[in-house]
């Protein structure tokens, strides 16, 4: 009978040798960076024994880097620290308020940006809110380093452009341009603990006259994976941002759904439901600009 | 009566007993029994919906190593009569049934087998060695469509009972029950208005945090001892002697800590299977529910389906009231449709009225009693339809049920004439409550409604130990959900009249206490409260005998004041007055050890009702419910302890307001639920709620020492109409449906 391994591999050479080699003699292994979702799934439907490699000992995935042309977020860094960087918060605080829906403060102490992302469930809350910040996904694997959009990485329901021997080492963001700033909200029927309906992420970079020059809008929740909606962000580029250019986003985002309809939802609930949540973070992504003073 | 008594400890608010233990981790709740070489119990469950059973062979699971015993139906004897005493336990028959099914199964998750191993792994992969050949059948799952004369029947035994003759065919409907007084006819003709609607609430779950669990062991004289969490030993002990067929004295059960009820847990699932497990394996063994059997096997409540018509005077005297209702009793009859058709009219004062109620059998699982059975469905749709009218007529909701308000002497629907009741008392503290008062915040709307529970009083017993140095230690049989130890820390303090810290509370085993049925009915505080206190006086007579052989005087020139005896007026002895304590010291000159008891069927459980109101805002694009503020005023009678009555309210209105605004079983056309988790299926969670705030009113039920009446249930009645009222207010939109879900409220507003 298989047995049940873990490994907390020091570099990220070792990393891929563990990963490459399980996956060239047909052994299952998986990478633990949280635990949130993968103990939850390994206690519940997939009890199946396997190598669990954690990625938490790497320095690259331990890393925060802030200051820089490029924004990078490793991909061991939990929420609640996330939290508490108060640059971050400044520069992306449409992406850190993704992060903060997850869970609780129990969760969020593990809960990780990179698990999030690699446990690709179409809910998730922070691949709209990264898709909207332009980010792309830092991949190690046994060809070396390669780099992803965001929008790019999930290929359906719990699947993903990681190929065998790969993972992910972290998250880069482009510095936000002056007067850029972003907005995540989702839908839930509670407060919290509960499954985005639908979410939508949206950043806007606005001119002196407060005329948008640049957007961009992610959804989730609405389809197979999260979407990127550049027909959303188009309504939004050369206009103020005002009622009018917010309600042709949403209308864009309804437009880019294909939801289905189940126990969180239905069909025509989550397309309405999508482009309200669009509109308004559109506008808390303007607010924010015009808060600041540009 | 009640008000005259000063009381000293009775309405304060002491630390309760088991209140360290259980904030630390030390309280032993269901799971927490383990013995040596304990097994894990695990049960395999119907994949379908619908099946007759053709064939169920458990020994490919019996042949693999660490796998020590497997039953199935045909193991357990195979007729079982009498019936558990409770809320909605119902037939033993069907119980059985219900526990490990024979001949058919009848709801996706119904228990087929069950094997004993080792450990919980080995257990679950010796439960796919069974083998089980199904003939499946088409589910009925809508109260409606299995009402109809070619739905599938899931009991071809199941002909409808109290019509007027016996019916030729079979049905689902198990039984009718008809209420009526006057001429509705004539009552609706006088009407100047009439409103009428139809209203749907599907199934909820009880919700408690505690998922069934139990461990048995069986001597080799064939004697059980059961350890488990029910709301009572007694009767699980009871059943499961009928269940097994053997004798009462050779099982003894054993009550943990518990977490949460709500009358989930007046029902057994687990125990007989355990014992049988144990007596074939010889081994202790343990079974422990996953939360999503307990979502697809225990509980639920039923969903419903009420109509209800009212007519009205100007003035908003009501002229007529009828309701026709059908109840989900899932796979068995006995859904609570009966307190239902008694409650949905009880707090008015009503000439003519009919009420029409059916328990009907649907692909579902059994439901189970959850606070005031039956009464919350029925309730919203009664409270809905006064809201409409109050708002025809221009009228205040408070002023309308003011109107119409059952009062002492007031014929209740279901038969008696009501005892001095505190209906009139809350619709008058609401109407003073300052949150009524307080304008409704911009944007959102109000809600008001109604709530009533009958309250039981039923069989307890309770024992009064004095111990040497005096102290005192109470011991009865009810488990203790709601605190109900520090009341009855409180009413032994009080009619003892000695400190509250020198008073313990237990609840004893089936062995070591007297009998008690269920925690149910909202009838502890006030039937085994009743019980502790004439055990207390029990105590007290016998101090009172000792101190006059003391003295040298008649027992009758004894009194007992402050926790002590004292001369009565006018006796001239030279005596000090003798306090628990010094009678105590004296036990083994003055006769030996001293215990008080008291067994008693109580009688006049008094009714609770309540009024609830609320501030809800709507988000009118998203559909989505805040609750600003919830108002909970009901009668309790007097309130033993405050924290813990308040704590019923609060509770009560938390579940009515998740029901009311989420929850729901939903299922798949083949029967399948498909929410049978926290996820999915929407309780609140703390951050959903504000703080709900309470006022409890005090008419003090004449049939009790202290005045206590039962406050479980009620609270869960109210908040149902209240947040549908509320949402109407906020919207201008009626819906007649729970719940109140983000999607329903949209499709709503857009009006489809
Ligand atoms: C109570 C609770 C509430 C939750 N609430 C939310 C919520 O509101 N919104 C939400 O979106 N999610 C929620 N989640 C899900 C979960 O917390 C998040 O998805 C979280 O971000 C996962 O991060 P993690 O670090 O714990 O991932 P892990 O569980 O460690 O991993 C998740 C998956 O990604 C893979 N993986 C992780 N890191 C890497 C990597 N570096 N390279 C390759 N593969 C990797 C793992 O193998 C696994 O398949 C909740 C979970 C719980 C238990």
């Amino acid at each position: 009978m298989a047995e049940y391994a873990y490994s907390a591999p020091l570099s990220i050479d070792d990393a891929v040798g563990i990963l490459e080699d399980h996956a060239n003699s047909g052994r299952r292994a998986q990478v633990l960076a949280g635990g949130t979702d993968l103990i939850v799934q390994m206690r519940g439907t997939d009890r199946e024994p396997r190598t669990i490699v954690d990625i938490k000992r790497l320095e690259e995935t331990n890393r925060i880097d802030a200051d820089g042309d490029d924004i990078y977020i490793g991909a061991a860094i939990a929420s609640a620290v996330l939290d508490e960087h108060e640059e971050l918060k400044r520069l992306l605080p449409g992406l850190l308020e993704s992060a903060y829906l997850i869970g609780s403060t129990q969760i969020q102490g593990r809960a990780t940006l990179g698990g999030n992302l690699c446990n690709s469930s179409p809910a998730a809350d922070t691949i709209p809110a990264m898709i909207a910040n332009r980010g792309a996904c830092v991949i190690a694997g046994p060809g070396g380093r390669r780099e992803v959009p965001v929008e790019d990485f999930c290929t359906g329901v719990g699947t993903n452009v990681l190929e065998a021997g790969e993972f992910l080492l972290g998250l880069r963001f482009p510095r936000p341009a002056p007067g850029t700033a972003d907005a995540y909200l989702r839908f839930i029927p509670r407060t919290e603990m509960d499954i985005a309906v639908a979410g939508a992420g949206v950043s806007v970079t606005l001119d002196g006259n407060g005329v948008c020059t640049a957007a961009r809008v992610g959804i989730g929740a609405v389809a197979p994976t999260p979407l990127i909606v550049p027909e959303a962000a188009e309504s939004l580029v050369g206009t103020r941002v005002d009622d009018d250019a917010l309600v042709a986003a949403g209308e864009a985002c309804t437009a880019a759904s294909s939801p289905i309809s189940d126990k969180r939802g239905t069909v025509s609930y989550r397309l309405k439901v999508v482009g309200v949540l669009c509109r308004r973070a559109g506008a808390i992504a303007r607010d924010r600009v015009l808060a600041r003073g540009g | 009566m009640a008000e005259a008594i000063d009381l000293k400890y009775i309405g304060t608010r002491p630390v309760r007993p088991d209140g360290v233990d259980k904030v630390t981790g030390r309280a032993q709740f269901g799971a927490d029994q383990n013995l040596p070489n304990m097994l894990h119990g695990k049960v395999l469950r119907s994949p379908h919906a619908h099946a007759r059973i053709r064939r169920v062979d458990v020994s490919g699971a019996l042949a693999m190593d660490g796998v020590y015993a497997a039953v199935c139906g045909e193991d357990f004897p195979s007729e079982v009569g009498g019936s558990m005493l409770g809320e909605g336990g119902g037939d033993l028959g069907d119980v059985a049934r219900n526990i490990m099914a024979r001949d058919k199964v009848l709801y996706h998750g119904h228990a087929i087998a069950a094997v004993a191993a080792s450990s919980l792994e080995i257990a679950e992969r010796a439960l796919h060695a069974i083998e089980v050949e199904y003939e499946v059948l088409p589910p009925v799952l809508d109260v409606l469509e299995a009402m109809e004369e070619d739905a599938p029947l899931l009991d071809e035994n199941c002909f409808t009972k109290n019509l007027p003759e016996k019916p030729d065919k079979p049905s689902n409907i198990a039984s009718v029950m008809t209420l009526a007084r006057g001429n509705v006819d004539e009552g609706f003709e006088q009407a100047d208005l009439v409103v009428e609607g139809e209203y749907r609430i599907p199934m909820a779950h009880q919700g408690y945090i505690e998922p069934h669990a139990c461990t048995a062991t069986v001597n080799e004289e064939g004697k059980a001892t059961v350890w488990c969490c029910t709301q009572g030993h007694f009767d699980f002990r009871a059943a499961t002697a009928k269940i097994l067929d053997c004798p009462i004295g050779d099982l003894k059960f054993i009550a943990s800590e518990i977490g949460g009820g709500f009358g989930g847990k007046t029902v057994l699932y687990l125990e007989p299977v355990a014992v049988m497990l144990s007596r074939q394996s010889g081994r202790p063994v343990k079974m422990v529910m996953t939360r999503e059997e307990v979502f697809r096997a225990t509980g639920p409540t039923s969903g419903t389906v009420c109509r209800v018509k009212v007519g009205a005077k100007r003035d908003g005297r009501i002229t007529a009231a009828k309701a026709w209702m059908a109840y989900e009793a899932g796979a068995f009859a006995g859904a609570p449709m009966g307190p239902g058709c008694m409650s949905i009219f009880a707090p008015y004062d009503l000439e003519n009225f009919l009420v029409v109620g059916h328990d009907v059998l649907v692909n579902k699982p059994k439901v189970a009693a959850y606070r005031a059975p039956g009464a919350p469905q029925a309730m919203h749709a009664m409270e809905v339809a006064l809201d409409d009218i109050a708002r025809q007529l221009g009228m205040d909701p408070l002023d309308l049920r003011m109107k119409n308000a059952a009062d002492e002497g007031t014929q209740a629907p279901y038969g008696p004439k009501f005892p001095a009741i505190g209906f009139k008392a809350c619709l008058e503290a609401a109407k003073e409550h300052p949150n009524y008062k307080a304008p409704v915040p911009e944007g959102a709307g109000r809600g008001v409604a109604a709530g009533f529970w009958f309250n039981v009083g039923m069989q307890s017993s309770a024992e009064v130990r004095l111990n040497e140095d005096g102290t005192v230690i109470v011991m009865e049989g009810n488990p203790d959900i709601g605190g109900s130890r520090a009341s009855m820390c409180l009413m032994a303090a009080e009619t003892l009249g000695v400190p509250y810290e020198r008073i313990n509370a237990f609840v004893g085993d089936t062995e070591s206490t007297g009998f008690c049925n269920v925690t149910g009915g909202s009838r502890t505080t006030f039937a085994t409260g009743l019980a502790v206190v004439r055990a207390c006086e029990d105590i007290i007579g016998q101090c009172k005998s000792r101190v006059a052989a003391t003295w040298g005087v008649d027992e009758d020139q004894v009194d007992w004041q402050d926790g002590q005896a004292v001369p009565a007026p006018g006796v001239n002895a030279e005596v000090t007055p003798m306090s628990l304590a010094d009678i105590a010291a004296s036990m083994p000159k003055t006769g030996g050890p001293m215990l008080g008891r008291a067994s008693l069927n109580a009688q006049g459980a008094g009714a609770s009702f309540s009024i609830n109101f609320a501030d809800l805002r709507v988000d009118r694009e998203t559909g989505k419910v805040d609750v600003l503020s919830f108002t909970a005023v009901q009668d309790a009678g007097r309130a033993i302890h405050p924290d813990y009555v308040e704590g019923q309210m609060q509770g009560g209105a938390s579940q009515g307001l998740g029901w009311a605004l989420n929850e729901e079983y939903i299922y798949d056309a083949d029967g399948v639920m498909e929410n049978a988790g926290f996820l999915d299926y929407r309780m609140p969670v703390a951050s959903d709620l504000p703080m709900i705030d309470t006022h409890i009113v005090e008419v003090p039920n004449p049939s009790h020492p202290y005045g206590v009446r039962g406050v479980g249930e009620t609270p869960i009645v109210a908040p149902l109409a209240v947040a549908a009222n509320a949402v109407r207010d906020a919207t201008g939109v009626r819906i007649n449906d729970l719940p109140l879900s983000p999607p329903r409220i949209v499709a709503a507003l857009e009006g489809n």
